[in-house]
C-alpha cells in the first residue's frame, strides 16, 4: 500500500488538482476542509505527510502544525505548508512552529511533487 | 462674651457703684451723729427697708437706658464702622459707611468716607493704567488664542501632575463624553477644563509611560524628545497623541525641583478614527488582493500543469480542470474590479509606530514586570544596536501580560529577555524554564482580554501583535530546557523622532497665566490648603418645591468652576432635569421653568453622573448648601452617585464675616459685596453669583484669620451651631 497523504485546505479548486496529482503518484489521499477535521484525520488516518494550508477556518495551519509537533507519536509525520501568505515573517513562523517546508502559492506542481517524494524518501 | 452679657455685667457694675456711693454717704453721715440719733435713724431705716430695696431696684431702669444708649453709640457704632471699612478695603470699594452713633463717631465715619472717595479715585487711576497695560497683553493673548483655535489639532497643556493649564476649542470638542441613556441622546459633557485632571481622560499609566520615555531620551542626550502614542478618547474615538515636554525657565522654582527641568507637557491630539478605519479597510483589501490572487493563481497553475502532465486523462477529468480554470479566472477579475472600486477612497495610513532602541524597550519592560508583578528578570544576549518600530506602551503591556500569566498559571519564578537581529526582522524573546505550557494555552492567551497586576487593557495580545505587523509564537529549546515566546518585529533605522519643536528651552509660553504649574496636589490633606488655591465647583439647584423628603425633585442643576481664584464662566454645567412629576405654579413662578420644558430632558439618574464628573477633584460651594445637598443625598441610593467632597456654604461664611448684619440671603450678601445680580433664579445664574460672592469673601475670611479649608469649615460649623441656638 502506498504512503498516505493528508490534504488540509479549504479551497476546493486547489484540492481537486492536489488530490488528482497525489493519486496519480500512487499515494493514498484524504482531504480535510478545515483545521479541526484535519486534526482528527491526523489521528484516524495516520498520514505520512500533510499538505497543510495556513489559512483555514476553525484552526489555522500554524496551530495545527504546532499541535502535531507536540504529540511524540506523530513525530514522523512530514508537513509541507502551502500558503498564499508569502511574507518572510510568515515563512519564518511556519518553519518555527515545526513545518518541514513552506511553499508559497502559486507553486509549480512539479516542484511540489518532487518535494513530496523527497520528504517521503522516494 | 456676647453683647447681652457685656451689657448685663456693665449694668451690675454701675448699679453696684451707685449703691456703694449712697451707702458710703450714709456711713459718713452716721459717723457724725450722736449715739441716740444713730439708733433713731437705724430704727427708721429698718422700718422702711422694703421701700429702700424697691427704690434701689427702680434705679436700674434709667441705668439700663443710659447703658444701652452708650453701648449703641460708642461700641456698636464703631464696630459696624470697622466692618464697613473692611468691606470698603477688600470686597467692595464703592461701599460707604452709614454715619451712626455719637457725633464723634459720625465725624469719624464721614472722614473715612471722604478718605475712601479719595482712595477710590486713586485706585481707579491706577486701575486705568493697569488696564492699558493689560490690553496689550490681552492682544497678544488673543493672537495666541486665535492661532490655537485655528489649529487643525487639539492641544492640551498640563503641568507635571496632569492638571490642565490650557486647551483649545477643538480639544474640548474631541474630548467629550456622551451622556448615557436615550433621553440624553446627542448630549455630551466635555472633560477638559482648566485645573481638571488629564487622567480623567487618558489612562494615567499611559501618560506616565510617555513622560518616562521623554526623560530617557533626554538622558540619552536627545535635543527635542517627543513621545507618541495612540489611545481611545472617552467617546470611543481613536486619537494619536504626541507629547512634548515644557521646560521651566532658569530661576523658576518649580523647574528646579522637577526632574529634567520638565514642568509640564503639551499633548497634541489628532482624531485618527476615520483614517484608521479606512486604513484597516485598505489593509483588508490589499490582503484579499494579494492572498486571494495567490490562491487563485495557485489553483489555476496546478490545474493547467496537471492537464499538461496527463494529456491522456479522460474527458470528464479534463472538463473538471478546465472548469476550475474558468472559475478561478472569473473570481480573479471580480476581485480586481471590487478592489479598484473600493481602494480609490481609502487613504494610506498605518498605526503610528515609533522608533525605539530594542534595549530601551526591554529595560522598560523589565522595570514594569519587576514593579507590577514582583517577578525578577534577567538579560540574555541583547543586541544593543537593534532599533524597533513599536507602539512601546501596548507592546510593553503585552509582554508584561505574558509574564503575568506565566507566573500565575505555571509558577514561573524568573523571566529573561533576548534580542537579536534577523534581517529585516528582530527577534524579541521572553524566556523561562519549567514545564512546557502547550500550544492550546498559548493560543488562548493570545485572544484573552489582557489583565495584569490589577490593570486591564481593551486590547488582546493578538491585536497588539497585528498592530506591529509582527508575529508571535511559542517555542521550546530542548537542549537547554528552555522555553520562550518569540516576537518577530520589523526593525527600524535609528533616527530622531520626526516632530521637533524649536529649541524647547526657549519656547516656554509667555502668554497665559500658568500659575497651576506651581500648584501642589489637590487630594491629600485638603484641609490644610489655602482657600485661594483650591478648585471649586459652585452650584445651585432649582426644585419643584422646598421639601426634598416630601417628594420634591430637582429640575435644574447649574454649576461653574473656580480655579486658582478665577471664576471660569465658560466651564459651566447647566442641565434641566425631568423630575417625573409636575411643577407647582409657585415653583414655575420663581424659576420660570414649566412642566412642558422638562418632558424631553434626561432624568436625574442620567444627569447626576455627569454632574459628579464635572465636580471631580473640587470643593463644592453653594448658598444654603444644606438644602441642595439634601436633594443630592436623597438620590445617592437610587443613582449610586455619591458626593463625598468637602462643602462650603456662603450663607454660613457670610455669618462668620458679618455677624452684625442680619441679612444673609444671597441678594443681601451680593449687594453688600458689590456683585451684580444677573440671571437670578436660574440654577446657573445663581451659581455664578454665589461664585462671585464666594471669591470676594476669601480676603475677608483671611482678615478673620480663616485661611485654609479646614479653618473655613470649622468656623462655618461654629456659626451654624450659633444660629441654631438663636
Amino acid at each position: 500500500m502506498g504512503k498516505k497523504v493528508l490534504i488540509a485546505d479549504d479551497e476546493p479548486n486547489i484540492v481537486v488538482s492536489l488530490e488528482f496529482l497525489m493519486k496519480q503518484r500512487g499515494y493514498v489521499v484524504k482531504v480535510a476542509g478545515n483545521g479541526e477535521d484535519a486534526l482528527s484525520a491526523v489521528g484516524d488516518f495516520g498520514p505520512d505527510l500533510i499538505l497543510l494550508d495556513v489559512m483555514m477556518p476553525r484552526m489555522s495551519g500554524y496551530d495545527l502544525c504546532q499541535k502535531v509537533r507536540e504529540n511524540p507519536a506523530w513525530a514522523g509525520i512530514k508537513i509541507i505548508m502551502l500558503s498564499a501568505k508569502g511574507r518572510d515573517i510568515e515563512v519564518t513562523k511556519g518553519m518555527a512552529v515545526g513545518a518541514d517546508a513552506y511553499v508559497t502559492k502559486p507553486f509549480s506542481t512539479r516542484d511540489l511533487i518532487a518535494k513530496v517524494q523527497e520528504m517521503l524518501g522516494e | 462674651m456676647s453683647d447681652r452679657m457685656r451689657i448685663g455685667v456693665a449694668l451690675l457694675a454701675a448699679w453696684g457703684l451707685v449703691l456703694a456711693a449712697i451707702g458710703a454717704a450714709m456711713l459718713l453721715v452716721g459717723a457724725d451723729l450722736a449715739d441716740y440719733q444713730r439708733a433713731v435713724l437705724a430704727a427708721v431705716l429698718q422700718e422702711r427697708a422694703p421701700m429702700l430695696v424697691v427704690v434701689s431696684l427702680l434705679l436700674l431702669v434709667p441705668l439700663v437706658f443710659i447703658l444701652n444708649t452708650l453701648f449703641r453709640r460708642h461700641v456698636k457704632a464703631p464696630r459696624r464702622l470697622g466692618e464697613d471699612i473692611r468691606i470698603m478695603m477688600t470686597a467692595n470699594p464703592a461701599h460707604r459707611a452709614k454715619p451712626r452713633g455719637s457725633s464723634e463717631i459720625r465725624r469719624l465715619a464721614e472722614g473715612f468716607n471722604a478718605f475712601a472717595d479719595a482712595h477710590e479715585t486713586l485706585k481707579r487711576d491706577v486701575l486705568q493704567r493697569v488696564r492699558e497695560a493689560n490690553a496689550r497683553i490681552e492682544q497678544e493673548r488673543n493672537r495666541l488664542a486665535a492661532l490655537m483655535s485655528e489649529l487643525a489639532q487639539s492641544v492640551v497643556m498640563c503641568n507635571v501632575e496632569g492638571r490642565i493649564l490650557l486647551y483649545n476649542a477643538r480639544a474640548m470638542q474631541l474630548l467629550r463624553k456622551p451622556l448615557e441613556g436615550e433621553a440624553a441622546a446627542g448630549k455630551a459633557v466635555s472633560l477638559v477644563g482648566l485645573g481638571r485632571s488629564i487622567f480623567a481622560i487618558f489612562d494615567r499609566n499611559l501618560i506616565i509611560h510617555a513622560l518616562e520615555t521623554i526623560h530617557e531620551r533626554l538622558a540619552q542626550g536627545a535635543r527635542a524628545p517627543v513621545a507618541n502614542f495612540v489611545t481611545t478618547a472617552p467617546s470611543g474615538l481613536l486619537v494619536r497623541v504626541q507629547m512634548a515636554p515644557v521646560f521651566g525657565a532658569a530661576g523658576d522654582a518649580a523647574a528646579e525641583g522637577a526632574p529634567g527641568g520638565i514642568t509640564g507637557f503639551v499633548l497634541i491630539l489628532d482624531n485618527i478614527t476615520r483614517r484608521i478605519e479606512s486604513g484597516n479597510r485598505r489593509d483588508l483589501l490589499l490582503q484579499t488582493l494579494t492572498q486571494g490572487t495567490r490562491a487563485s493563481l495557485g489553483s489555476v497553475r496546478a490545474a493547467v500543469e496537471t492537464i499538461a502532465a496527463f494529456p491522456d486523462m479522460d474527458q470528464a477529468a479534463r472538463d473538471r480542470f478546465i472548469g476550475i480554470i474558468g472559475d478561478e479566472a472569473r473570481q480573479l477579475s471580480d476581485k480586481l474590479d471590487e478592489t479598484v472600486g473600493e481602494f480609490a477612497d481609502s487613504l494610506r495610513t498605518e498605526w503610528p509606530l515609533e522608533d525605539m532602541r530594542g534595549a530601551d524597550l526591554i529595560a522598560a519592560v523589565q522595570r514594569r514586570i519587576e514593579s507590577k508583578l514582583g517577578l525578577p528578570t534577567k538579560l540574555e544576549t541583547v543586541d544593543e544596536s537593534v532599533w524597533l518600530k513599536v507602539d512601546s506602551y501596548s507592546l510593553m503591556q503585552g509582554v508584561t501580560y505574558l509574564a503575568s500569566r506565566l507566573r500565575e498559571e505555571f509558577g514561573v519564578r524568573e523571566v529573561r529577555f533576548g534580542l537579536e537581529a534577523a534581517g529585516a526582522l528582530a527577534h524579541l524573546d521572553l524566556i523561562w524554564s519549567g514545564a512546557p505550557i502547550g500550544s492550546e494555552t498559548t493560543m488562548a492567551w493570545q485572544t484573552d482580554t489582557m489583565e495584569m497586576g490589577g490593570e486591564a487593557s481593551p486590547l488582546t495580545l493578538k491585536q497588539i501583535v497585528e498592530r506591529h505587523n509582527a508575529e508571535i509564537w511559542y517555542q521550546i529549546h530542548k537542549p537547554s530546557h528552555r522555553e520562550f515566546f518569540r516576537i518577530a518585529i520589523p526593525v527600524a533605522k535609528p533616527e530622531e523622532a520626526a516632530w521637533s519643536a524649536p529649541s524647547p528651552r526657549e519656547s516656554r509660553p509667555e502668554f497665559y497665566d500658568f500659575d497651576l504649574f506651581n500648584q501642589p496636589g489637590q487630594t491629600p490633606e485638603l484641609d490644610t490648603r489655602p482657600l485661594a488655591a483650591l478648585a471649586y465647583a459652585v452650584f445651585d439647584t432649582e426644585t419643584t418645591g422646598l421639601s426634598p423628603s416630601g417628594g420634591d425633585e430637582i429640575v435644574s442643576i447649574g454649576a461653574v468652576r473656580i480655579v486658582n481664584g478665577r471664576l471660569l464662566e465658560h466651564e459651566v454645567f447647566e442641565q434641566l432635569v425631568n423630575p417625573r412629576r409636575g411643577m407647582s405654579p409657585e415653583a414655575t413662578r420663581i424659576t420660570g421653568i414649566e412642566s412642558a420644558m422638562l418632558e424631553n430632558q434626561p432624568t436625574i439618574d442620567k444627569v447626576l453622573p455627569a454632574f459628579r464628573q464635572f465636580c471631580d477633584d473640587t470643593v463644592l460651594v453653594a448658598h444654603n448648601a444644606a438644602f441642595d445637598m439634601r436633594f443630592l443625598r436623597l438620590k445617592e441610593e437610587a443613582t449610586g452617585v455619591r458626593f463625598t467632597q468637602p462643602v462650603l456654604d456662603t450663607l454660613l461664611l457670610s455669618a462668620v464675616i458679618h455677624p452684625d448684619f442680619e441679612g444673609h440671603a444671597l441678594e443681601a450678601i451680593a449687594e453688600r459685596m458689590g456683585v451684580n445680580p444677573i440671571g437670578r433664579h436660574t440654577a446657573l445664574g445663581d451659581a455664578i453669583m454665589t461664585g462671585e460672592v464666594f471669591l470676594r469673601m476669601i480676603p475677608l475670611l483671611a482678615e478673620h484669620g480663616i485661611r485654609t479649608l479646614g479653618e473655613a469649615r470649622a468656623a462655618s460649623q461654629k456659626t451654624y451651631l450659633a444660629r441654631i441656638e438663636y
